[in-house]
């Protein structure tokens, strides 16, 4: 708990990070620039859920448990997705999401 | 004090998470969101979950990052300049974010949480007791889940990052 700063504050940065995140996704046109877009949603939802585990519920721990997943799951899906992306580059030799088709055999 | 550095902490998060989505340069951006992640991780320490803040120091900011720093260097010659959007479409989505986050914030502020004011740290032991215990806090069975997936995971991206070598590259060269 941060002495002088309540939830809704903490809980407006995540908001603001999130929506940054989804514009980044919206307006992007690179396959790995979207990614890193998806990266700072992620990054927000794991904060959401520290806090309000910190500030709503002290006694419990599930919250920091299942940031440390989240954590897992963006590894595992940003090693999984850069893979794919490498190889489609191979194909294609490129990223750009309205020139890659190569994935409708 | 803590006040303070929180404040300072979340403004630069913001302005590296904005950097981080509308730089031109993707090396750039990356190292944009490098600092956004660093941000992140100062603000568990704040709040005391040294534990987490340690791993997303890890995870975060020297794998996933440097993962991506790797393969940008392989695919991308690193001073094109990435595509815009279209004006129009640009316009769209920052409407729709803006709209999103306004409603959001309205919601969060007229809810009346009930903070309850008990200070207690949360201990690395505590986390790895809850993390292995069966009983009624504990969490084995999606952690041995998130272990089954990080394993398929790694198969995964070795299967498909091995490919046959008869690519387009190779007949334009």
């Amino acid at each position: 708990m941060i002495l002088g700063v309540s939830i809704y504050e903490i809980l407006t940065v995540s908001t603001i990070i999130f929506f940054i995140g989804l514009y980044g996704f919206f307006t992007r046109k690179n396959l790995i620039a979207m990614l890193m877009s998806v990266e700072l949603i992620l990054n927000s939802a794991a904060l959401n859920f520290v806090i309000i585990n910190k500030y709503l519920f002290p006694e419990e721990i599930g919250g920091a448990i299942f940031s440390i997943f989240i954590i897992a799951v963006a590894a595992a899906e940003t090693a999984l997705a850069l893979a794919i992306i490498i190889n489609l580059y191979r194909l294609t030799m490129s990223l750009k999401t309205d020139e890659i088709e190569t994935l409708k055999f | 004090m803590e006040r303070i550095i929180f404040y300072i902490i979340s403004l630069l998060i913001i302005v590296f998470a904005v950097m981080a989505v509308s730089n031109r340069n993707l090396m750039r951006s990356i190292i944009y969101l490098l600092f956004v992640l660093i941000g992140i991780a100062g603000i568990y320490f704040i709040i005391e979950f040294y534990f987490l803040g340690a791993v997303q120091l890890t995870v975060y900011a020297g794998g996933i990052i440097i993962l991506y720093v790797n393969s940008i260097m392989l695919v991308e010659k690193i001073n094109t300049p990435l595509d815009l959007a279209k004006f129009w479409k640009r316009l769209l989505a920052g409407a729709i974010t803006f709209v999103g986050t306004f409603l959001t914030l309205i919601a969060i502020w007229s809810y009346n949480f009930k903070t309850v004011g008990v200070e207690k740290d949360t201990s690395i032991r505590e986390i790895g007791n809850a993390l292995l215990g069966y009983g009624d806090k504990g969490y084995i069975l999606p952690f041995e889940v998130i272990s089954i997936l990080l394993l398929a995971a790694m198969v995964g991206a070795i299967v498909i990052a091995k490919t046959k070598k008869d690519t387009k590259y190779k007949e334009q060269n």
